[in-house]
């Protein structure tokens, strides 16, 4: 698979605002194009599964973007990976989250998924299980708002809004109006 | 062997000297001075008679796993008592005068209290028909005191016959008041909580129906009745009502039916199971009042040793009973003395005279004077300790005052003049 | 959550919530999939540890854990070392050495599963003690209320039978109430605990009375051997009195549903054309058992290591 590189590790962002509203909206709608252009006659199989909680609405944004481009629909989804995670017993349990999937399911589709900020790459693996467990896709490609490198697992992703280069001691904050009442990408020291 | 002991106040009264002599107390009084003698400092320290408990399960035959008439006999002299009653539950039952003498016998080879043993009522326990009552009140136990607690004797013909039986040689019927019937897979007692833990009431009415059918046999045929650890409000009524008939019945309380509430078996904790049941505090502060007023004429343990594989368990599995022995005293202090509803008199009044009175005991719970046996303890009562079941000197654990800070110390305990604790540590 | 599931008295309003959202979440994420598996709970190990016969409760559990690809080891006390004489302490350390993770409890002692916490460093899930309590039951029933009539605050429930003899009807009202149901106890006097006063229901003795304002009616098994003990004269006259049959089922609303934990006396405590009617939930509790009993070992187990 083609992905993008990862940004290179232990290079720190200056903390503060990385993208603010506007640039989000300008990252999504490059994703849409970007997503329209690789689909190419796969688009009406195509299906974005976002994985919650911000990849949900993310996963909808995108499709909503994808139509107005393109004038074709594009089913979405949620896949919730909390049972899927190898590190359950580090985090604590949590409550579970909604995994809805179209009507017309997965199976032989081309099915892309969605989330805020790609890191270890730990997420991404549990929602490849999940999936497995849901369907049998034609192909599963990825697609986050972030990168921002540290990778545990060989994982890349497909479409990357941003590539940020950030230390480990960093965190990187994805507000969204769907949860959080703005569109906002922010990186802070802990 | 002479013993003066310096200081001490006796029933919390003045400080004084008391020269032990020849097993009887030979001289009481201000300044004491006697060569040769060894002195025991008493500064602070309260001298009470020797304690005297009505009802304690030593275990031997049968459990010696649980306890011996040694180890009982020790932890018994450690709590400050000089004499005690020694159930007829064991393994064989003490229903002949064989095995009455033999626990008699025990007792006098370990020395550190009289050991006075009580018949069973019934062969085996059984509540059939009478065991050989007589022939174990001419034994050398000399038993007075004749019970199958652990059982009721619920037949109401042959509780009457055995009331009326005893009155040849002075005995006395210590009655476990409990309607079988009403008890069936009871294991606590039966209210609030017993509904809410799942667990099968034992219904105040089941002791209270026997001690009213008791004391009105009682009063028929003229005898003396004793009913063993009253532990509800009504009993209390009743047993009040029957004195002020002239009924002669006396009645115990236990000290963990003077602490504890029912409120302990929420736990689960076996360690909690008695019987009776620990009740609520409404009852708690019914027997405490009608143990200051003397409706219930003394503090009895029902020490009731168990080892761990009897407690160590689910709650129903579990064997009821708890320790006693070594905390009564401390158990008194903090239920009635503390808060004003018993002077050191009153404390030895139920604690020792009376019980010996009931048991028809001549040696014990006499007052400290010229003449009189030399069987006494003294108290610190400003020490303040945590109950460890580890340390205790009984062969079980099975303490419900585990952890439990309590006031009240016996520093020395003498039997006969002889010390069988000094220091707060048993002397042999 | 705590560490155990002891009692439905312990859960909090929020804590029962959890688990119930938590069943829903995990019912919607197995609904319609082939594989009906999630790899949760690899590596753990969940003892069923039975002490009375339980078959239903047993292969509930057995599938929730199951499901949730923990390892199950099935521990009867029938042929076991437990009935050669090895005490409840015994049993639970030598399951606790061989690495257990979680021990789910049935006995007939009351308490039992809280003594059992006290001695072992897992969790311990109490699946039915003595006459005490039934908490997965309860959680099950509420879960099922809550399905079929959207809500749980404000839901009349009424619980029908022995409810002396009944873990059951004990979970339920402490977790119905919490969760906001009106609970109404009805049942023989004989057959209802002295000091059932201070339980937050009402109680009745006419079930006639209560069915038209029932929005849930839960049925009790009633065994026939209580008439022995003179807990009720016949088991006809019980079921004259306290048996839902269609006469009686035709006084409830519209909407009102008919719950039992089973297994049922169908004749004595209900009617077999009441259970097999489109009120009843009976069946779909079974299902409901597995969800929440996967809940609840996913809320004790999923995040202590």
């Amino acid at each position: 698979m083609a992905g993008s590189p990862e940004p290179p590790a232990g290079r720190a962002s200056t903390p503060g605002v990385l993208l603010a509203p506007a640039d989000v909206a300008r990252v999504v709608d490059r994703m849409a194009h970007q997503l329209i252009e690789k689909a190419g006659e796969s688009l009406a199989d195509l299906v974005l599964v976002g994985i919650p909680t911000r990849g949900a609405p993310l996963a909808r944004r995108l499709a909503a973007r994808v139509a107005a481009f393109s004038g074709t629909a594009v089913d979405t989804g949620t896949v919730d990976i909390t049972l899927y995670r190898d590190d359950l017993r580090l985090r604590g349990v949590r409550a579970l989250e909604d995994t809805v999937l179209p009507d017309a399911g997965i199976d032989g589709r081309l099915v892309v998924l969605v989330d805020d900020v790609l890191f270890s790459g730990r997420s991404v693996r549990a929602a490849l299980d999940a999936l497995r467990d849901l369907g049998r896709p034609r192909a599963v490609q990825l697609a986050v708002l972030v990168d921002r490198g540290h990778r545990e697992l060989p994982i890349r992703a497909d479409y990357v809004g941003k590539n940020v280069p950030t230390s480990r001691a960093q965190k990187v904050r994805v507000h969204l109006a769907e949860t959080d009442g703005t569109d906002e990408v922010v990186v802070v020291e802990q | 062997m002479t013993t003066l002991i310096k200081g001490a106040r006796v029933l919390g009264g003045e400080p004084a000297d008391l020269l032990l002599k020849d097993g009887r107390v030979a001289a009481v009084g201000g300044r004491l001075s006697v060569p040769g003698a060894t002195v025991v400092d008493a500064d602070g320290l309260v001298a009470l008679p020797g304690l005297v408990d009505l009802h304690t399960h030593l275990r031997e035959p049968g459990r010696e796993d649980a306890e011996t008439v040694e180890t009982g006999s020790r932890a018994a002299a450690l709590g400050g008592f000089t004499a005690v009653h020694a159930m007829a539950n064991t393994d064989p039952v003490a229903d002949t005068a064989g095995v009455v003498e033999q626990v008699w016998r025990l007792g006098q080879e370990a020395g550190l209290v009289d050991v006075v043993p009580v018949g069973a009522v019934t062969v085996g326990l059984r509540g059939e028909r009478l065991a050989e009552l007589g022939a174990m009140a001419d034994s050398a136990a000399r038993v007075r005191v004749f019970s199958d607690d652990g059982h009721c004797v619920a037949d109401p013909a042959l509780m009457r016959r055995a009331l009326e039986y005893v009155k040849a040689f002075d005995g006395v019927v210590a009655q476990h008041a409990e309607e079988p019937r009403l008890t069936v897979g009871a294991q606590m007692n039966e209210g609030d909580r017993s509904a809410r833990l799942g667990l099968t009431g034992w219904p105040a009415a089941a002791e209270e129906a026997v001690i009213a059918r008791d004391v009105l046999l009682a009063q028929h045929v003229g005898a003396r009745l004793h009913v063993c650890h009253v532990s509800t409000a009504g009993s209390v009524e009743l047993l009040r009502w029957a004195k002020s008939r002239g009924v002669q019945v006396t009645a115990e309380v236990t000290p963990h039916h003077l602490l504890l509430t029912e409120a302990c078996a929420e736990s689960y904790d076996p360690v909690f199971k008695v019987n009776p049941p620990l009740r609520t505090d409404e009852d708690v502060h019914a027997l405490r009042a009608g143990l200051a007023d003397g409706t219930i004429d003394a503090v009895a343990t029902d020490h009731a040793p168990h080892a761990v594989e009897d407690k160590e368990s689910e709650w129903a599995q579990a064997r009821p009973g708890m320790l006693g022995l070594e905390q009564a005293l401390s158990v008194v202090l903090e239920a009635l003395v503390e808060p004003g509803l018993l002077d050191w008199a009153g404390v030895a009044d139920r604690m020792s005279v009376r019980p010996a009175a009931i048991g028809r005991l001549d040696g014990h719970g006499r007052p400290l004077a010229p003449g009189e046996p030399a069987n006494l303890l003294l108290l610190d009562p400003a020490a303040r300790a945590t109950v460890d079941p580890a340390a205790l000197a009984s062969r079980s654990r099975n303490s419900p005052y585990a952890g439990r800070e309590l006031p009240g110390r016996v520093v020395a305990t003498f039997l006969r003049g002889e010390a069988t604790v000094l220091d707060g540590k048993a002397v042999k | 959550m705590k560490r155990h599931l002891l009692e439905a008295a312990d859960l909090d309003r929020d804590d029962a919530t959890l688990v119930l959202d938590t069943a829903a979440q995990i019912d919607a994420a197995l609904a319609g999939r082939e594989v009906k598996k999630l790899p949760t709970l690899r590596g753990r190990t969940v003892v069923n540890l039975f002490y009375e016969d339980s078959t239903r409760t047993r292969i509930s559990f057995e599938l929730a854990a199951k499901r949730l690809s923990a390892d199950v080891i099935n521990f009867s006390a029938k042929g076991s070392s437990v009935s050669k004489g090895e005490s409840l302490k015994d049993t639970a350390l030598t399951l606790e050495a061989m690495g257990s993770d979680a021990i789910v409890v049935r006995h007939s002692a009351s308490g039992a599963p809280h003594r059992l916490a006290n001695w072992v460093q897992g969790s311990v899930v109490n699946a039915g003690d003595g006459t005490h309590e039934h908490p997965t039951q309860a959680l099950l029933d509420a879960y099922t209320i809550r399905r079929r009539l959207g809500r749980l605050d404000g839901v009349r429930v009424v619980v029908v039978g022995d409810v002396l003899h009944s873990r059951v009807a004990r979970s339920n009202v402490w977790l119905l109430t919490t969760l906001g149901a009106q609970v109404t106890l009805v049942a023989p006097p004989t057959l209802l605990p002295v000091g059932v006063g201070s339980w937050p229901v009402e109680v009745s003795y006419d079930l006639d009375a209560v069915l038209p304002k029932a929005d849930a009616v839960m049925m009790l098994r009633v065994q026939a051997e209580r008439m022995n003990a003179s807990f009720f004269p016949s088991a006809r006259e019980y079921s004259r009195r306290y048996g839902l049959d269609a006469v009686r089922m035709a006084a409830l609303s519209d909407d009102a549903i008919v719950m039992h934990p089973g297994p049922m006396n169908r004749g004595m405590e209900i009617a077999a054309d009441v259970a097999d009617s489109v009120r009843s939930t009976i069946v779909e509790q079974v299902g409901n058992g597995v969800s929440v009993r996967m809940a609840v070992l996913y809320l004790l187990l999923g995040g202590n290591a």
